[in-house]
């Protein structure tokens, strides 16, 4: 009888149907960027035991995380939280009821694209 | 003049009764975040490329320890609320609960793996 109720509603959000546009683009980055986020942090926390591990364990670690794949995985996810960051503050601002007329969100979201990249640029150069 | 604040009006509205508090939990870590992050990156990209003495030696310290364990924590519960919404938006039926168990599962398994590394190293 359940089987019987069941409607099916379309998924959202539909992202082969509309034309791309720069609001719509940072909202889908916002979410890509977050989920993304979590190959940073596993890369970070497996380094992190095993640096609470042992000196071998640290060794294969640290190699890894220090490679050219980590530094991908790392400078990719600075990106990535710098980015998802700017787009929640654009979130907590959409969320005030402010800043949601068009003119204003493709500037908002122009500045979540550009700031994000001065900010990964900025954060390389101060950790160095 | 109305008593009940807009929040109260909304909540336990929706199909599900419970997107109003998701919101403001969404809301309240991400703003916790937004202040954490950016010393967090930098207490770890300065520590990232170091030999494991001076890593050891970092997160033996208060600040970073609690730092780095309260991103983790806020962050990956961030994460399992933010991956549901998701889940709940592309997937429909059994796979949508598999993938949430997973997510939720994966998010508390990384949250308690730096738990213990930052005790190990801390105490």
């Amino acid at each position: 009888m359940a089987e019987m109720k069941r409607v099916e509603r379309p998924l959202s959000p539909h992202l082969q149907i509309y034309r791309w546009q720069v609001p719509m683009l940072t909202s889908i980055l916002t979410r890509i960027t977050g989920h993304a986020l979590v190959a940073g942090v596993l890369l970070a926390v497996w380094w992190l035991l095993a640096a609470a591990t042992s000196d071998a364990y640290f060794a294969t670690a640290n190699a890894v995380a220090t490679s050219w794949f980590g530094d991908l995985v790392f400078t990719g996810s600075l990106w990535a939280v710098w980015y998802h960051y700017l787009a929640g503050l654009r979130h907590l601002y959409y969320d005030a009821g402010k800043g949601m007329d068009i003119p204003t969100a493709e500037k908002l979201g122009w500045a979540c694209l550009i700031g994000s990249v001065v900010l990964t640029v900025i954060t390389i150069l101060l950790v160095q | 003049m109305r008593y009940l604040t807009a929040r109260k009006r909304a909540e336990g509205k929706g199909a599900a009764h419970t997107g109003t508090r998701h919101h403001w939990s969404m809301t309240l870590s991400a703003v916790g975040l937004a202040f954490m992050v950016p010393a967090w990156l930098f207490v770890f990209g300065r520590t990232l490329g170091q030999g494991r003495e001076a890593v050891l030696e970092t997160f033996s310290h208060p600040f970073p320890a609690i730092l780095t364990a309260l991103v983790l924590v806020i962050g990956m519960r961030h994460f399992a609320m933010g991956a549901t919404t998701m889940i709940e938006d592309y997937l429909r039926g059994t796979s949508k609960k598999l993938a949430i168990i997973f997510a939720v599962s994966l998010a508390w398994m990384v949250g308690a793996v730096g738990i213990f590394a930052l005790l190990k190293i801390a105490l």
